[in-house]
């Protein structure tokens, strides 16, 4: 029965994503990979995932469209022409032989859900009874991604913090950008209704935020959903207050010792195990049993992980809008 | 049973939205779309929390109607702040389709 | 006992139909009126009815009190923010010289 709603919502997804190749004012566009984001977030809690779905409805339909709609502010709406026949018709076969080549590999793979799957019969059980033995939280995602697979989101986090060093070498310091724009005299600061409103909410969405860092080791959260959901906060702020007004709440200087302290955390508990005797994040040598010594260590990364998110995302934000007159 | 029926509605609910997205003459309708898809997603998420009978997940609906309506207020306000950047510049290297549909707020 | 804990059964699957009914509603509201007026009425009004009614069959329905709670700020959240979006994007839209279909004089093609 789950099936037809996932056959729906993957239709619909196919459409969308021909509706935003095929337009060409970019403003519809974003607004289409919009819709796409949250079709997607609903096909994901179909699939059981609910880590991944809330970090999709957070990143990719909150922040992610107001970003984009960010960098269009800054320049031109509507697409260039397109390129000769040849380069379309190469560049559709291309696509279409990489199409079939990947549908074709997925007929080896076994069923969804299959109960014999190797997957089902050595790797998740295992996760499944050692969790609770080793970490005793229960979200297994999260001890997954904590602690089993801790360097990978070590990467990651270093990734999203690269993502916001390249954003501002290539834009520059916002509030250097800011110093010679014309104040804008019209905008949702002249709204009354949704500045009231919005602000009223703000504190709301932090509060939430937070409350999703430290209880993702028991519901579906984590540092990266709880980074998203308070960046969208500030950001809410700067497109109600604006631009001028959210550089003054929250300086750069605050944003670039988030970025940086998070990712340093994140090392920093590593190095610490390592001089406390253990292996580089090997959590159990902080504390003096091993799930204490676990849970201390994924809620210090997890803290890490949110820290970097929420001053990555509202750098982005600011790096884009400092330059426009928002 | 009635959790299905709800779902069902809230999916053919979707399709029309999208249909209103794909079709609708500029800018705001489709921002229409994109508000009325937010919240039918939100109810979506909390019905399947229900069907897969893990509480846990309406989480994931309160954040989502946290998030729904920045997307519609940054619009707005890129919209308006790209209408005061080509008044304040009155650039002549526009296209006139570009023009058009800027000056009426995206009705192409 | 059991015949109350029927009773609210029933009440919340007739709530959670209605709620289904007046999202239908919206949907195909938002597809067949003319306008863009017309139709960000259609659709905000069902964005505030439908969720009222489906979010209480819901809480009807629950038996854990934290649960209710959730679906609780959910739905105030959303009576909150849906109808202060859609007052913003009809602002925003009439600012910007959008002019409802009926209320102009018909001299030029529309």
């Amino acid at each position: 029965m789950i099936e037809i709603f996932n056959i729906f919502l993957m239709a619909m997804l196919v459409i969308t994503a021909l509706a935003m190749v095929s337009s060409r004012h970019l403003f519809i566009t974003v607004m289409l990979s919009g819709i796409f984001s949250l079709l997607v977030a609903a096909i994901f809690l179909f699939l059981d995932a609910a880590d991944v779905a809330l970090t999709e409805a957070a990143v990719g339909a909150g922040i992610s469209t107001v970003l984009f709609l960010g960098a269009l502010a800054l320049m031109d709406v509507e697409e260039t022409a397109r390129g000769e026949r040849w380069v379309r018709v190469s560049s559709l076969v291309v696509v279409a032989v990489t199409t079939i080549a990947l549908v074709y590999a997925t007929f080896d793979q076994p069923l969804f859900g299959d109960p014999n799957a190797p997957i089902n019969l050595h790797v998740a059980p295992w996760y499944i009874e050692n969790v609770p033995v080793h970490m005793g939280i229960p979200n297994i995602v999260t001890g997954i991604l904590g602690s089993y697979r801790g360097y990978d989101t070590l990467g990651e986090v270093f990734v999203v913090y690269t993502a916001g060093i390249g954003v501002l070498s290539l834009l520059g310091d916002p509030v250097k950008n800011r110093m010679n724009r014309p104040v804008q005299n019209h905008g949702l600061r002249h709204y009354l209704i949704p500045r009231v409103v919005g602000r009223m909410l703000i504190p709301f969405i932090i509060l939430f935020g937070l409350y999703v860092q430290f209880h993702g080791e028991y519901s579906p959260g984590g540092g990266f959903q709880a980074g998203a959901l308070i960046a969208a906060a500030i950001i809410l702020f700067a497109i109600l207050e604006g631009e001028n007004r959210a550089l003054n709440v929250i300086p750069m200087r605050v944003l670039y010792l988030m970025m940086a302290s998070g990712a340093l955390l994140y090392g920093g508990v590593g190095v610490a195990t390592l001089f406390m005797g253990g292996n580089f994040l090997e959590y159990t040598v902080l504390g003096s049993t091993m799930v204490s010594g676990q849970q201390w260590g994924i809620l210090l990364i997890e803290a890490g992980v949110g820290l970097t998110v929420t001053g990555v995302l509202i750098t982005i934000f600011h790096a884009f809008a400092a330059r426009s007159n928002l | 049973m009635i959790f299905y029926i709800v779902a069902f509605a809230l999916v053919i609910t979707m399709c029309l939205a999208l249909v209103r997205a794909v079709r609708g003459p500029g800018l705001y309708d489709r921002v229409l779309a994109v508000n009325m898809m937010g919240t039918k997603t939100v109810l979506l998420l909390a019905v399947i929390a229900y069907i897969m009978g893990r509480p846990d997940y309406i989480d994931l609906a309160l954040a989502y109607a946290l998030i729904n309506f920045i997307g519609v207020f940054a619009v707005l306000e890129f919209f308006r702040t790209r209408e005061s950047q080509l008044a304040l510049t009155s650039s002549t290297t526009q296209s006139g389709q570009e023009k058009a549909l800027d000056e009426q707020g995206g009705q192409s | 006992m059991d015949a109350w804990s029927n009773v609210v059964e029933i009440i919340s699957i007739v709530f959670m139909a209605i709620g289904a009914f007046f999202i239908f509603v919206g949907g195909v509201g938002a597809l067949r009126m003319p306008d863009f007026y017309t139709r960000m009425h259609a659709a905000s009004l069902t964005d505030s009815a439908g969720p009222i009614f489906i979010l209480i069959g819901l809480i009807l329905h629950t038996d854990s009190f934290l649960v209710a709670i959730k679906l609780f700020t959910v739905l105030v959240f959303i009576l909150i923010t849906g109808p202060t979006a859609s007052n913003a994007l009809a602002s925003a839209a009439l600012l910007a010289g959008n002019k409802p279909s009926l209320a102009v004089k018909q001299t030029t093609a529309e």
